[in-house]
């Protein structure tokens, strides 16, 4: 296999991790039009609540989102209810503010509970792989990708296909329009967020399984969030996953072409050329609001 | 107008001067306690050293005020968090030296936060021992208030393994080597060091890249080191990418005769729990180990297993270094009989401090001069031990490095 290809298939795989990741980030701005920028650590929170039960029960990780997805999910519905609902004007600045608290508070609270030694999920699994030629192909990025791909199907499905996802809809295209016909966009939100963060504890997993992870990672990881639901076009879960594999496919293949030096720079010259021709990004939905 | 405005200016000169302070600092009255000030790394890239720099310290404080603190001076460590930021290190010294009014500062972690972090801390006449910013550009600067307390100057660093490696018999020596490092004031001027002395030994260069610290994602970088199939690789990492490497070369089934990384494999249980069995054999330059029998080292090791818990080998090399600096400061304070920042600085230009390092001295840009050196440390069967030079090895290097568990 080539450089450039075996940089390809990186990119993909490490793609649909960062897909994962960022789906619940687009969901949760789609529906509340709040920017979480605490959803890094609500990915790292996921990460280590995989650990604390692999560790205790030596569950495998991929089985242990049986138990941390519901745990993640209701406490997205609570911290959405305490602390994002309670902001009626001015909600995308105050959001910021009120997530990136959120952020330190975990960051805090896991530092306490796990100290700040990095770790990660073990399995038997996570070094094997099979080649292609003389490249290997690791059974970790690919589990993990195949669970990018089912759980991002069932949110399609659920959007898609539902009475309840026609309402989330419904409140991602006009809030208050939604509200008039009857919607309870409170608990749409409420149940927005908790899928946006069940969704953080899948990536979570994979993340954990395929990266070392500290209280303090999740600063890397937001800022490469936010850059991939911007490409993608806020609020567009097929934007972010299309982003997600963009960004990773064009970073590893500069990095294998020209230097690691040029890899984030060349990626953000496509940001900046796609934003150009559609400021809304790949497929996100331009919205006029009134002057 | 002229006149006046000359006269304003100057003025204004003069009240900048005299708030500026650079120069003098107050001296504690005798037997009263001091403060002593450190900005360190609890969130942000370096989240994982900044408490393990703590521990170091605090576990000076408490030593040195059981036996009635440092010139009799009872010592409160005082913390703020810097984030891993260049930023905020800065606000941090700035802070505690002129609100908190902080007797002495030690320093923080990584040559990267001691550049700026020292240009402050020199401007306000502090004494800046400092156990982690060892780069070039900390003493390049003109600085007479850095001492770097560490065995060797970092460009140093890989200096024994270049040695170790060319020392080999020609049949087994490596013939290639791939070198990828951090565009970082720490890593990159050993890895360059250490390029340089293996290609005149006869070692060719596989694969040389730079990479942004910001660097998060190591698969395309690490799969290119792969593609090298160097015998040795030589990598100027910090903790998180000292973890990502080994573990793509496991996934890609590549295991070379010897592989070192600058930092990571001395940070003790942060380096050997993500990595389990698969740290045997990797190699960090390093001038201290649990097992060195060095100055006060053996009462360190067992006093952290009682304060922290855990075993010897979970220690990390960061927590030796932040306890040296201390060490050094009370032999220091001795000799000057005082702890005026001024003498401190005086004294601690002459003569030599024994730490649990070993000995050392300082030039007069505040290197390290006349220390034992920088030795190779190997994971051998769950423990980090030093294996060459002879006069050192508690056991001998496993060469070529044992597969990937």
């Amino acid at each position: 296999m080539t450089p450039i290809l075996e940089a390809a298939v990186l990119g993909i795989l490490t793609g649909g991790v960062y897909a994962l990741m960022a789906s619940g980030l687009t969901l949760i701005f789609g529906v509340m039009r709040i920017i979480n920028v605490g959803h890094g650590a609500l990915v790292i929170l996921g990460a280590y609540l995989s650990f604390a039960v692999w560790r205790n029960t030596g569950l495998d990780p991929f089985l242990s989102l049986v138990i941390t997805m519901p745990v993640m999910f209701v406490l997205g519905v609570v911290l959405q209810t305490v602390f994002i609902r309670p902001l009626k004007t001015d909600r995308e600045a105050l959001s910021v503010l009120v997530t990136y608290a959120l952020a330190l508070g975990i960051e805090g609270l896991l530092g306490y509970f796990f100290t700040a030694n990095y770790v990660r999920l073990h399995t038997w699994y996570d070094t094997a792989s099979f080649p292609i030629g003389d490249f290997h192909v690791t059974y970790v990025y690919l589990f993990g990708f195949v669970l990018c791909l089912a759980i991002l199907g069932v949110l399609f499905l659920v959007l898609y296909r539902t009475t309840f996802g026609g309402a989330i809809r419904a409140t991602m295209l006009n809030r208050t329009a939604a509200q008039l016909i009857g919607i309870d966009v409170d608990r749409v939100s409420a149940v927005a967020f908790g899928i946006g963060m069940a969704t953080a504890a899948a990536g979570g997993v994979v993340f954990g399984m395929t990266n070392a992870f500290n209280p303090g990672s999740h600063y890397d990881l937001i800022s490469r969030l936010l850059t991939i639901i911007v490409l993608g076009g806020l609020g567009s879960l097929r934007g972010a996953v299309i982003a997600a594999l963009v960004m990773l496919v064009t970073e590893d293949i500069t990095s294998a072409v020209t230097s690691p030096v040029w890899a984030s720079f060349v990626f953000f010259v496509v940001l900046v050329l796609v934003l150009l021709a559609r400021p809304q990004g790949l497929y996100g939905v331009r919205v006029r609001d009134r002057l | 107008m002229r006149k006046s405005l000359t006269v304003a200016v100057a003025g204004l000169g003069l009240t900048l001067a005299a708030c500026g302070g650079s120069g003098t600092t107050a001296t504690p009255s005798p037997g009263t306690p001091i403060t002593i000030g450190v900005s360190v790394s609890l969130t942000g890239d370096f989240s994982s050293d900044g408490p393990a720099l703590e521990k170091g310290y605090d576990l000076w404080a408490q030593d040195v005020n059981a036996k009635g603190g440092l010139q009799g001076h009872k010592v409160t460590m005082k913390y703020v968090d810097d984030a891993s930021s260049t930023q905020q290190v800065v606000t941090n010294y700035t802070n505690m030296i002129t609100s908190d009014k902080v007797d002495l500062v030690f320093g923080p972690f990584s040559s990267l936060l001691t550049i700026p972090a020292s240009t402050v801390v020199d401007r306000y006449g502090y004494a800046f021992p400092e156990p982690a910013g060892g780069g070039p550009s900390v003493f390049n600067r003109g600085l007479k208030s850095v001492f770097f307390v560490q065995p060797a100057a970092i460009e140093d660093n890989l200096v024994s393994y270049s040695k170790w490696l060319l020392s080999l018999p020609a049949g087994q020596r490596p013939t290639s080597a791939a070198y990828a490092t951090q565009d970082d004031p720490f890593t990159q001027p050993q890895v360059d060091k250490a390029k340089s002395l293996l290609e005149a030994g006869g070692i060719t260069t596989a694969y040389y890249k730079v990479y942004p610290a910001e660097t998060h994602d190591f698969s395309a970088l690490a799969q290119q080191v792969v593609n090298s199939k160097a015998d040795a690789v030589i990598l100027g990492t910090q903790l998180p990418d000292a973890l990502a490497f080994p573990q793509a070369f496991i996934q890609q089934h590549f295991n070379p005769k010897t592989i070192i990384e600058t930092t990571g494999p001395d940070q003790g249980a942060s380096f050997s729990d993500p990595l389990g069995a698969n740290t045997e054999g990797v190699m960090v330059p390093a001038g201290w180990t649990a097992s060195a029998t060095a100055y006060g080292n053996d009462t360190f090791v067992k006093e952290y297993i009682a304060k922290y818990g855990g075993a010897a080998a979970d220690i990390s090399a960061d927590a030796a270094e932040a306890y040296s600096v201390g060490q050094v400061v009370d032999q220091a304070s001795a000799r000057a009989n005082s702890i005026d920042n001024a003498k401190l600085i005086t004294q601690l230009h002459s003569g030599t401090y024994n730490t649990v390092q070993g000995p050392m001295s300082f030039d007069a840009t505040g290197k390290p001069v006349g220390g034992v050196g920088v030795y190779i440390e190997q994971w051998q069967n769950g423990s980090a031990i030093f294996v060459y030079p002879t006069t050192v090895a508690v056991k001998p290097p496993e060469f070529p490095k044992p597969n990937w568990k």
